[in-house]
């Protein structure tokens, strides 16, 4: 190994973080170079005057003041943290919904007006929209040369789409 | 058993604020002890490092344990150090065309010398103090990214692919930005240096 290469893998021989693998040529080539060997020496010296330095504590108001920049950050809520807030809230809503959709579903026929009593402006409307549609049945339904067709053998879905196409 | 970082990270993501706490708690004090080595003002490396966790905390709602939460967190806050130390370095070019520059200015806030009273050896107390100045000037005078990767390498202990990661670097980019760093630091503190092989061989 050449001292260049060496470069890269000093400090991981210091460190004790070398892979194993590397270890056996990198300890081959300190035991013959001089100058590599000296450079470990005054490596592992100098990290051993980084570790003098001595460790600071944060001030006392540091928590308080992390805490209260943290205090002054608006609320983001998801969608579903209100479960999380509060199940019970959750749960009557939830009971709230099925009794309305189970009073929709099941009075439905008794308090909507249908399209076919006739006796409604929304019926009126409906049927409006839907005469252009009537109009066309009636045209295919007198259609002569169709009545003229033999009908059909099978009723399957394909017959019948052509039929009605 | 304690929880790790990641699984007090998910615990804030869900809305536990006691788990912030608890990370505040982990990481404030080699937070605060990194971005003072790097920025060399008491004052503004506790503003960086509370910026740090607001930053953490703000992005809780999108957090993804994809990588380690030092890795992540170290990034924040080396972000932060280098812009604020490019900052300072605007600032003071400003200042100085004004007003005369001492050698001694980074170290206003530096404790003063504590010198107890009963001190059995002030002159040896001086020795000490005068030591771990040069030392601290050393690392001053490191390019800030090299200063960086030395000082996640020897006091985080984070290993090679996490301190590249937080430097945006490849793995044998950092190794070398570390071997230019202590060569530095090896000729800058020679005399201390030489007396530490002495001592040791």
């Amino acid at each position: 190994m050449s001292c260049e290469k060496m470069e890269s893998r000093i400090l991981s021989y210091i460190d004790g973080r070398l892979k194993e693998s590397e270890r056996p040529d990198v300890e081959k080539h300190l035991a013959a170079c001089a100058s590599c060997q000296l450079r470990v020496e005054e490596f592992r010296a100098v990290s051993g005057l980084l570790d003098e330095l001595p460790v600071i504590e944060p001030s006392p108001a540091f928590d308080a003041r992390v805490r209260a920049l943290v205090a002054a950050e608006p609320v983001k809520q998801s969608w579903w943290a209100w479960l999380h807030v509060s199940p019970r809230v959750a749960f009557a809503a939830s009971m709230l919904l099925l009794a309305t959709l189970w009073l929709g579903f099941y009075q439905r026929p008794s308090t909507q007006p249908l399209p076919w009593n006739g006796n409604s402006q929304v019926a009126d409307e409906q049927m409006m929209q839907d005469l252009p549609v009537l109009e066309d049945h009636d045209v295919l339904s007198n259609f002569e040369p169709l009545k003229e067709l033999p009908p059909p053998v099978q009723a399957d879905e394909a017959s019948d789409s052509q039929q009605q196409m | 058993m304690a929880r790790t970082d990641v699984q007090l990270m998910l615990d804030v993501k869900a809305g536990d604020e006691a788990s912030f706490e608890l990370l505040l708690h982990r990481y404030r004090t080699p937070l605060v002890n990194f971005l003072y080595r790097m920025v060399r003002n008491r004052e503004q490396a506790e503003d960086l490092a509370q910026d740090v966790f607001l930053r953490v905390y703000r992005a809780r709602e999108d957090y993804v344990p994809s990588a380690k939460f030092t890795t992540w967190l170290f990034r924040i806050a080396t972000n932060l150090a280098l812009n604020s130390v490019r900052d300072n370095r605007y600032q003071k070019l400003e200042v100085s065309i004004d007003a005369p520059v001492t050698m001694d200015a980074e170290d206003g806030d530096e404790r003063p010398l504590d010198i107890p009273e009963k001190h059995p050896n002030i002159e040896q107390h001086l020795v000490e103090d005068a030591r771990k100045k040069m030392i601290r000037h050393a690392i001053d005078k490191l390019p800030e990214k090299q200063r960086a990767a030395v000082l996640l390498h020897k006091y985080q202990e984070l290993d090679y692919a996490e301190i590249a990661k937080i430097l945006s670097c490849s793995e044998s980019a950092l190794k070398s930005l570390l071997f230019r760093a202590y060569e530095s630091l090896r000729v800058e503190l020679a005399p201390l240096v030489a007396m530490q092989v002495k001592n040791q061989g």
